[in-house]
């Protein structure tokens, strides 16, 4: 298998993501399309290190892991608190930033 | 023999699986990524999302990723997805997203632009000049296998990177604690207003009388009588009244004289503890000692005792 299989398998995922943000208004759902496009880029990554035969690529996957794993933490809290105010996890209700 | 067995049981470019993998997967996790973007429950979203990851962590493993295929099972699939649907939980599983479009034309847009940058992505992915995979097998083999070699990298070159990871994984957690932390707008309440807040309305404010606390009954169905005899409704619960018709049964038991009644229930338990005391007995004789019909003279032996 050459690596512009799992290259271009990845652009897909990533441009199905990228849609599903521009397209959502569930603010979860725009969320778990950003995780989608985080998971496309580290398959390029391994891809990459793959082909070039060095590690560097799959451990900046490992760190992009982490850092999303991070960021849903934050942005969850962020998602719960504005339910908790709005009683809405929709997008489109978000539009003041204030109470 | 050994040398000569392990590159070419390493050599993955030789797997001969490897392209049914990839196709199988490949539109598996593509026709899930649709689905998360079309399915219109929050929910259906998070679980096409975790077939969209487990196909990634097979593409890993295929893809000399041991280690981030396990991680990718574990913390993505595992974690992450898991607080996904704890917050979906907690948002309300029944929301759906409302089809009504705030801009006019957002998802044609949206879809012409994806469309767009996807065909952008793939044409210079198809004018890029990739060479065949080298594989990983060399590099592995340098510090003995994948897991070390990830370490040796993560502890020398990226080393700096590693401890920035600590900083920012110590602040995701501070964010965390302070947005899901409420603050209390009133101060709390004291004892004090507690229990003015009790006594105030007036009501009923103690206990309710228990039930079957006259002498010779200790029965949930029935009733307390007061000082008077009359019986105290409010100590049976209105449910088992409903059941058991206490009521009638309360009629019946003042249908005599309360002496007749007393003499009946005694000799109700006369009866019982003679059986209890005969079926003690047998069991002590026949020194079986089974549980069971301990556990059965037992009660009978405390109705007595009463």
């Amino acid at each position: 298998m050459s690596p512009g299989h799992y290259l271009v398998l990845s652009a897909l995922l990533f441009t199905i993501g990228g849609v599903g943000v521009l397209v959502r208004r569930n603010a979860i759902v725009v969320f778990m399309c950003v995780e989608l496009m985080l998971n496309a880029t580290n398959l390029a990554f391994v891809s990459f290190a793959r082909m070039h035969g060095n590690l560097d690529g799959q451990l900046i996957a490992f760190f992009v892991m982490v850092v999303a794993a991070a960021e849903v933490v934050v942005g969850l809290a962020i998602i719960m608190t504005i339910f908790r105010t709005r009683r809405s996890s929709s997008v489109d209700d978000a539009n003041l930033l204030k109470y | 023999m050994i040398e000569s067995v392990t590159p070419v049981l390493a050599q993955t470019e030789t797997q001969a699986g490897e392209p049914v993998v990839f196709w199988l997967l490949a539109i598996v996790s593509v026709a899930a990524a649709l689905g998360m973007v079309f399915l219109r429950k929050a929910v259906h979203s998070a679980l096409m999302l975790a077939t969209v990851m487990l196909s990634l962590a097979v593409l890993y493993a295929v893809q000399d990723a041991p280690f981030l295929a396990f991680v990718q099972v574990i913390v993505y699939t595992g974690a992450v997805l898991m607080l996904f649907l704890f917050v979906l939980m907690l948002v309300g599983v029944a929301s759906t997203d409302s089809l009504v479009e705030t801009i006019r034309g957002q998802r044609l847009w949206a879809a012409i632009a994806g469309l767009g940058f996807a065909v952008l992505v793939v044409a210079g992915l198809g004018n890029a000049a990739l060479s065949e995979s080298i594989g990983l097998t060399a590099a592995n083999a340098e510090s003995g296998g994948n897991i070390q070699g990830l370490a040796r990298l993560l502890f020398t070159k990226y080393v700096f990177a590693f401890e920035v990871t600590s900083a920012l994984l110590i602040t995701a957690a501070l964010g965390a604690m302070v947005l899901a932390h409420r603050e209390r707008h009133s101060p709390k309440a004291t004892q004090k207003e507690l229990s003015k807040r009790r006594f105030r309305p007036g009501g009923h404010p103690t206990p309710l009388p228990g039930p079957g606390t006259y002498a010779r009954h200790n029965a949930v169905d029935m009733p307390a009588l007061l000082p008077d005899g009359s019986v105290s409704e409010l100590s049976i619960n209105p449910v088992i009244a409903q059941r058991s018709g206490t009521a009638r049964m309360h009629m019946d038991l003042h249908g005599q004289t309360e002496e007749q009644a007393v003499e009946r229930d005694v000799a109700a338990v006369r009866a019982v503890t003679e059986a209890a005391r005969d079926a003690d007995a047998e069991t002590r004789e026949a020194k079986a000692g089974t549980p069971a019909a301990g556990g059965a003279a037992g009660p009978s032996e405390g109705e007595a005792g009463k």
